[in-house]
């Protein structure tokens, strides 16, 4: 029985493949994609960090923006305007970024049931592009597994501005060997657009996205 | 061979499905409004790229590439998607695919599947052969939710409710979610369906997906989307299916810097839609531990066969051709008889199941052209319809059916702005349409019958001139 089917899915392979190049035809010597789209960026880093936050906006994500020393604080006090307490943080977040008073919690490997008890959870990111106003996770150890940023209702992600490009094409090329680890973008707080075509927020992703902005 | 393309088989004719849906003015009500709130914000975004037509260009010469290379491309990908963990599988039709799925889940004693919106498994008609075979599937897009508790078809390839407005949709979810108040907000309605699919996500050890991207390079996949439900279908269940048409390939990872512009812009008129997901193979500690890929021929290589035609392929389902299209905005996506509807419905769904089974299709349309000018992909549309009809005629087919694309002309009366593009028609060889002196398409349902001839005789001169 196992047999058979095996036989018969080689067949269908053998079967499509045989029909794409027949129906392919003669082929004519391949000439390279014009690429005459923009792909690198025009913008000096402040000016991309603005643009970044006017996306965000839009998308109607908080935007926080501090030095590096002040991230602790940063988080706090949007942990605090958002009224969360019980943070789920990847295994590789550093421990010195986060502030006293709340209850973080490492994720080892927690059922999902676990991960949805939690009030939101705290990352980094890998980039970020300023046109598009997207983050982009690559699930890293400081960023976690992808069902940590899923499940939790609340995203507090944090970028630090030489990570983040201007354009789409530099964005995914910022991936690098990175690629190919699962890949996040995200683009303001879950939505739809199923409802009589306007974007409305919050339906399974995290309802609610905040980004803080390290200088 | 059976080519199956949603029920487009049992069908009834354009014509005739159309007649009956224009007669239903809160549907016509709810597809206008919501076409032109997606259109106009497509304008917006769109106008803003000043590289568009570049990306347009980058993108058909990607796709034309990929579809002259298909073969090799997919063993491409095969090897590397295998690599990284996958399983891939080949399907020749829609019953082959279904098998497939059936075969995986029962495998692992599986009795519910969580979907995200596919389009191909609506066109091999995946959740009936799931059912059959006592697998309850779970559809997670609000969209495909509302038509799934609604008991209702999909009437639009990205926004398949868009014929329902609030005031239904509410009412379907009060029906079927058994619960006794519910808000009249969207957010409302968002919020009690998170409430309704929360525990199945996650709880349910399958999930099912298509691809808008598979990429040959990397054998990775990608699903664009914006609701978070194809998140949790991809990422939360222990196994994952993901089934695509084996045009859904691109040759490189980079590749996707141009699709990724086009295709929320196109979509749903954002710069960016909130979530892409990219995976590759299966990464421990994180997500499915089983993934399996099924590639879906289903009457594609016969669309590759023609080399007139076969940038149909190119399509990334952005739907802005059906927002576009002036027949579309009248008639709404169900007349079609295809889960393919609009302008690309009427190219697609003929070429994959063959021409005789829908020779209405390549006359829906009036050829003004505006489905060409948004498509992202630059699938030259109108020229497509006219070689399929051409098709058409020269099989001996279609008595009747020049007579019912001019019924569906009139359609163009009403858009102002396409008056200027319907007036490509003259150049048919016919008489101005408003020299006919219709007011409106009710007018033009019963189009006064036009001289046929013309329109061979045009099709003869063609080619000399
Ligand atoms: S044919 Fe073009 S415009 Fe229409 S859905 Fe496909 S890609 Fe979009």
């Amino acid at each position: 029985m196992v047999e058979e089917s095996r036989c018969a899915l080689s067949s269908a392979r053998e079967e499509v493949l045989a029909r794409v190049r027949t129906s392919i035809g003669t082929r004519a010597a391949e000439q390279e994609v014009i690429r005459e789209y923009r792909q690198a960026g025009q913008l000096s880093e402040p000016g991309r960090i603005n643009l970044f936050v006017d996306r965000l906006e839009d998308y109607n994500a908080g935007v926080y923006r501090c030095a590096a020393p002040d991230l602790p604080d940063t988080i706090a006090a949007a942990l605090t305007a958002r009224q969360k307490h019980r943070i789920i943080v990847p295994p590789g977040f550093p421990a010195e970024y986060l502030p006293p008073g709340f209850d973080f919690i490492r994720d080892q490997g927690f059922e999902y049931t676990q991960l949805d008890a939690t009030d939101g959870a705290l990352t980094a990111a890998t980039a970020a592009i300023a046109m598009t106003g997207s983050i982009i996770l690559t699930h890293s150890e400081t960023e976690g597994r992808r069902a940590l940023t899923l499940i939790p209702d609340y995203h507090l992600c944090i970028v630090r501005a030489n990570q983040l490009v201007e354009t789409v094409p530099e964005g995914i090329r910022a991936l690098g060997a990175r690629r190919t680890s699962p890949v996040t973008t995200i683009a303001g707080p879950s939505a739809t657009a199923d409802i009589e075509m306007t974007r409305v927020k919050g339906v399974h992703g995290p309802r609610t996205l905040d980004v803080i902005i390290i200088l | 061979m059976s080519i199956r393309v949603g029920e487009s088989a049992e069908a009834a004719t354009f014509p005739k499905a159309a007649k009956k849906l224009l007669a239903n003015t809160q549907l016509r009500r709810n597809v206008r409004r919501a076409t032109d709130t997606i259109r106009n914000k497509r304008a917006k975004v769109v106008g803003e790229m000043p590289d568009w037509e570049q990306l347009r260009t980058a993108a058909q010469q990607i796709k034309q590439r990929t579809l002259r290379n298909l073969d090799s491309y997919l063993e491409q990908f095969e090897k590397a998607c295998t690599a990284a963990g996958g399983k891939v599988h080949w399907a020749r039709d829609a019953d082959e695919a279904n098998k497939i799925v059936v075969d995986i889940i029962r495998g692992h004693g599986q009795k519910e599947v969580i979907k995200v919106k596919t389009m191909t498994s609506d066109e091999t008609r995946l959740n009936k052969a799931l059912e059959a075979a006592g697998i309850a599937p779970y559809e997670t897009d609000l969209a495909d939710l509302i038509i799934q508790l609604g008991n209702d078809k999909p009437s639009h390839i990205v926004v398949p409710a868009l014929h329902r407005n609030k005031s239904e949709i509410r009412q379907i979810f009060m029906d079927t979610m058994g619960l006794t108040e519910l808000g009249h907000k969207p957010e409302d309605l968002a919020a009690a369906a998170r409430d309704y699919l929360r525990e199945r996500f996650l709880r349910v050890k399958v999930g099912f997906s298509g691809a808008n991207f598979a990429i040959a390079e990397t054998g990775s996949v990608c699903v664009v989307e914006s609701e978070g439900n194809g998140r949790m279908c991809i990422t939360l269940p222990d196994v994952l299916i993901t089934m695509f048409g084996i045009e859904k390939i691109i040759p490189t990872f980079d590749d996707l810097e141009v699709f990724l512009q086009l295709l929320p812009r196109s979509a749903t008129g954002e710069r960016m839609n909130p979530y892409n997901s990219i995976w590759t193979g299966v990464t421990p500690g994180d997500g499915p531990k089983e993934f399996h890929v099924v590639l879906l021929d289903n009457g594609r290589t016969r669309v590759l066969a023609d080399e007139e035609s076969r940038e149909t392929l190119h399509c990334i389902r952005c739907a802005a051709c059906l927002n576009a299209c002036p027949v579309y905005r009248q008639t709404g996506g169900h007349a079609y008889g295809s889960i393919y509807s609009g302008p690309i419905g009427a190219i697609l769904t003929p070429q994959l199941q063959g021409m005789e089974h829908s020779t209405s299709l390549p006359y829906a349309s009036s050829l003004c052209g505006a489905c060409y000018e948004v498509c992202p992909v630059k699938i030259n549309i109108p020229e497509i319809l006219i070689h399929l009809r051409r098709k058409i005629v020269e099989s001996g087919g279609a008595p009747m059916t020049e007579r019912m694309g001019m019924a569906v002309a009139g359609f163009t009366l009403e858009d102002s702005g396409r008056l200027g593009a319907a007036q490509k028609l003259v150049q048919l060889g016919r008489q101005p349409l408003d020299a006919l002196g219709l007011p409106g398409w009710s007018v033009a349902r019963d189009l006064p019958a036009i001289p046929t001839e013309s329109f061979r005789e045009w099709w003869k001169n063609r080619g000399a001139r």
